[in-house]
């Protein structure tokens, strides 16, 4: 695990957005144009200051451009590479009606932040301010990550408790290797530490009970994310060769023990169906199918993303729903071929898209030798609503949007529970606030 | 078509773009391929006592992310010899009969030395003489160069010795590096130069190393201060012209040097009264090769404006400067900014705030109108709004026009002009990124042209004084 990210991954999964020259990065950064109360910095969920981070890059500044991302987002690393800038900070970019390019917002945010950790994270000293209080993340994902970096500046004690050997979340396990490599993750995870943040290997439930930890800890901040992936619910899901796409996506990230078949099957339409089946190209499958039930103009995926894949020779399959997956000829243990049925193209809508209505007898077999489901992920903590009073919202912690607060008020949430599963950056943003509120919540104890 | 066929002082070239004395005029080899490529006439870098050079020699001002905005040098004049030089000017003269050579010249301040020099010039076959009167380093610390050219009587003086042996067009070059240049233009004049080259290069000290804490160029730890030139002088050295070529006691014509790097910069100078433009800078970033762009662009320009001959504008925009006292006081402009071009970068909105006279308002938005009125409310406004807004949906598209009102860029960022209020003064016009955005519109006052000094006057004869 220490020597991530693992040199095959390096050649396989070349930097999707590749860094600046710094003579590059100066031009690009005399082009922004230095917004007065930029749209861009609006249209971020953390809302750097853009214009403000960009002209520090002009000035060669980086140092100071780097803090100027970090106050707003401490893992401005991982959401410059992730971002999907397009419909973010560079969506919102002036220049778009001025017919020219955006700036490259994601890419110069790389610059800075690769300047600051080449050159050793330094951040400034924090000011000693002793507040007594507690808290504890449970999750160490961005979320988590963001909330306790807001906290020891003021005082306050935090422990992250990650059930898995890495912290970091998806930044470390779940994002496709040409976008986000874990030792970046880990490069920030470190950052957090060395602000004062404690890190704990345990998974609250289990290793210790969530009674301890409201037995230690003034304020609890839930930043669990969701839960493993769905079940496909039909006959042969347990076959070998059936992989869903989150363990698919971190098992060749971080352990390299991936064979991938010649002939892969994704089944889904979302972004991480997307990252799965580029992935398995670029691990060597002759063939991706993409299997979505919906239409083309139906799938959640971002349509930059699904531009993407189709360069890396995926295929896509609309209207089309997995009923079984098929034991090999060969080999009546694996996978061996998915038996699809036709869905109605003119199904009927449901709340805001088609509800798939099957044609009865188009079943067809679409041979593979791998399977990776990637339907989203089921959602965690369900018992928290009946011990602790916390409520739940479309399955998620519902909270109040100003500070992230839930029912409960000495819990805090923010990220993917809360939010179902969105972006990085939206994680960040929920951490963020949840830890602003927490802070006023102690110092209004504390008079 | 255009014919930039053009006659300097008696000089005949076959169009008025001159290579200026220095690097790219260093040797017959360079000369040659220049005027393959179409320049008209070169400028020798000049010709005295050789000298020896430091390295390094030359540092820049970038800007932008553009390279050499300014440029500055510590080279002195010809590192060769001058039999080798005169040997090349006479080879050029003999290949390239039709185009100009001008020997530029440097030597002690002796009447015999001058003499010597000259002879052996025109002996070359050069078609006219350049007196360096304007290099501002190294070279006036020996008493030459700019050390000549800030003393009107030692200028006279050398101008009178080379006039005593020269038989071809003799040219003064003019250092910026002075109070008022006409103070010597007026003692080149009397001391019977035939026309003046403006400007020489500019004293500078063009940066220093934040590392090393040594000003550049770096010499073994230390620096010197050196000559200025480049697209960055371009505006000091129009204003020296001008003021030359505008003055009847000078009334000599004049070959503009200074930033030229294009065809449109030669067109201000030969605006501005100049018989040829002299170029350095430029061709040492790009090439030779610019002079072609140089010749078609002015060339289509003349035909668009039916010019046929460079003296068919010649000087046309000298009379349009005049002193600020005669300027009309109730000539009155203001901004419009137009709501269908503007792209919401708000930089005319801060410009107006913090540097002119708070008129533009962001208060177009329905709701605005007892908003907040100082950009510091503005953004904190914002902040308030977006700190505890979560983004509530991803949009789908990249521009979002958010159905603001009739144009793409929402009201609420398109800024709105008091033209009560405007002063006229273009910065709104001058920092807006898009074309034909802000138009600066006249608003006639109805009143008859008065200038501050026909106000002055008036006032002083109604206190009778």
């Amino acid at each position: 695990m220490s020597s991530l990210p693992l040199p095959a991954n390096l050649e396989r999964f070349p930097d999707l957005h590749p860094a600046l020259s710094s003579q590059a990065a100066l031009v690009e950064a005399n082009r922004c144009l230095y917004c007065f109360d930029a749209p861009c910095t609006a249209a971020c969920p953390t809302h750097i200051d853009v214009p403000r981070f960009i002209r520090k890059i002009a000035t060669g500044n980086l140092h100071g451009s780097a803090l100027t991302i970090l106050a707003s987002n401490i893992l401005g690393l991982s959401c410059s590479r992730v971002c999907p800038v397009e419909i973010l900070c560079e969506g919102a970019c002036v220049l778009h009606r001025y017919n020219e390019q955006p700036i490259q917002i994601g890419r110069l945010q790389r610059d800075a932040m690769d300047h600051f950790y080449d050159g050793g994270a330094r951040l400034p000293a924090p000011r000693a301010a002793a507040r007594p209080g507690r808290i504890a993340c449970i999750g160490g994902g961005p979320a988590s990550l963001a909330c306790a970096a807001e906290l020891p500046a003021h005082g306050c004690d935090v422990t992250i408790f990650e059930s898995r050997p890495l912290a970091g979340g998806l930044n470390t396990y779940g994002i496709a290797e040409y976008k986000l490599r874990p030792s970046d993750s880990l490069r920030e995870v470190e950052l957090i530490r060395s602000m004062g943040v404690r890190f704990e290997t345990a998974e609250v439930g289990r290793s210790v009970s969530i009674a301890q930890i409201e037995a230690e800890y003034d304020l609890i901040f839930l930043g669990a994310g969701l839960g493993a992936m769905r079940r496909l619910g039909i006959p042969g899901e347990d076959l070998a060769g059936v992989i869903d796409a989150l363990t698919f996506i971190a098992d060749y990230k971080t352990a390299g023990t991936v064979d991938v078949g010649k002939r892969v099957a994704v089944i889904g339409g979302g972004n991480t169906a997307i990252d799965a089946a580029n992935a398995a190209r670029r691990l060597g499958a002759e063939e991706v199918h993409v299997l979505y039930r919906r239409s083309e103009k139906h799938m959640p995926a971002f349509s930059f993303e699904y531009q993407r894949s189709r360069q890396e020779g995926v295929r896509f399959h609309w209207l089309v729903r997995p009923v079984a997956i098929h034991a090999s000829d060969s080999a009546p243990q694996r996978a061996g071929a998915v038996e699809c049925v036709r869905v109605d193209a003119n199904s009927p809508d449901g709340d805001t898209r088609p509800e798939p209505v099957l044609i009865p007898g188009s079943n067809f077999l679409l041979a593979c030798d791998m399977v990776i489901p990637a339907l989203g992920q089921s959602r965690l903590w369900s018992f928290l609503e009946a011990d602790r009073g916390i409520q739940f919202e479309n399955k998620c912690v519902a909270v109040d949007r100003a500070t992230g607060q839930t029912a409960n008020p000495r819990y805090f949430a923010g990220g993917d529970c809360v939010n179902g599963g969105r972006e990085v950056v939206d994680a960040v943003a929920g951490g963020k606030r949840a830890a602003r509120a927490m802070i006023r919540v102690l110092e209004a104890r504390h008079g | 078509m255009a014919d930039l066929t053009t006659v300097f002082a008696g000089i005949r070239c076959p169009n008025p773009f001159w290579l200026a004395s220095g690097p790219p005029a260093n040797c017959g080899e360079q000369v040659m391929r220049a005027f393959d490529e179409g320049w008209g006439g070169a400028v020798w870098k000049t010709l005295g006592d050789p000298i020896v050079n430091v390295c390094s020699r030359y540092s820049a001002v970038d800007w932008n992310g553009q390279r050499m905005m300014g440029f500055n040098n510590i080279e002195l004049i010809t590192d060769r010899p001058l039999e080798l030089n005169l040997r090349e000017i006479a080879e050029v003269k003999k290949r390239y009969p039709g185009h100009a050579v001008i020997a530029s010249l440097m030597v002690e301040s002796k009447r015999e030395a001058w003499h010597e020099i000259v002879r052996r010039a025109e002996d070359s076959g050069a078609d006219g003489l350049e007196l360096n009167f304007g290099c501002p380093h190294g070279m006036s610390e020996r008493g030459m160069g700019s050390a000549v050219g800030q003393v009107p009587e030692y200028a006279r003086m050398i101008t009178e010795w080379v006039k005593e042996a020269a038989r071809t067009p003799v040219l003064v070059k003019l250092t910026p590096n002075i109070t008022d240049i006409r103070a010597i233009s007026r003692a080149a004049r009397r001391g019977g130069a035939d026309g003046l080259s403006a400007i020489n290069t500019l004293n500078s000290i063009t940066g220093i190393d934040l590392d090393t804490f040594t000003p550049r160029p770096n010499v073994g730890g230390y620096s010197a201060h050196g000559g200025y030139c480049g697209p960055a002088v371009k505006p000091i050295a129009l204003h020296m012209i001008q003021q030359i070529a505008g003055d009847a006691e000078t009334n000599l014509p004049v070959s503009g040097i200074g930033g030229t790097s294009g065809w449109r910069e030669a067109a201000k100078f030969l605006l501005m009264g100049c018989g040829t433009v002299q170029v350095c800078t430029a061709v040492m970033h790009y090439g030779y090769r610019i002079v072609e762009d140089m010749i078609d662009g002015l060339s289509h320009w003349m035909d668009r404006k039916g010019f046929r001959t460079v003296d068919d504008f010649r000087g046309l925009s000298l009379p349009r400067i005049t002193g600020w006292k005669h300027l009309d006081l109730n000539f009155r402009i203001v901004a419009r900014i137009d709501p269908a071009k503007c792209i919401g970068c708000d930089l005319c909105y801060i410009a107006c705030w913090d540097g002119a006279h708070q008129c533009i308002h962001l208060d177009r938005a329905p709701g605005d109108g007892n908003g907040p009125v100082v950009p510091a409310q503005i953004e904190a406004a914002s902040r308030s709004r977006i700190a505890v807004t979560p983004i509530a949906k991803l949009a789908t598209s990249p521009i979002d026009d958010g159905g603001h009102g009739p144009y793409r860029t929402p009201l609420a960022r398109i800024p709105r002009v008091d033209e009560s209020e405007c002063v006229g003064c273009n910065l709104c016009a001058l920092v807006c990124p898009v074309e034909n955005c802000i138009t600066m519109q006249e608003v006639p006052t109805g009143l008859p042209r008065e200038s501050w000094e026909q106000r002055a006057t008036a006032a002083a004869s109604r206190t009778g004084h």
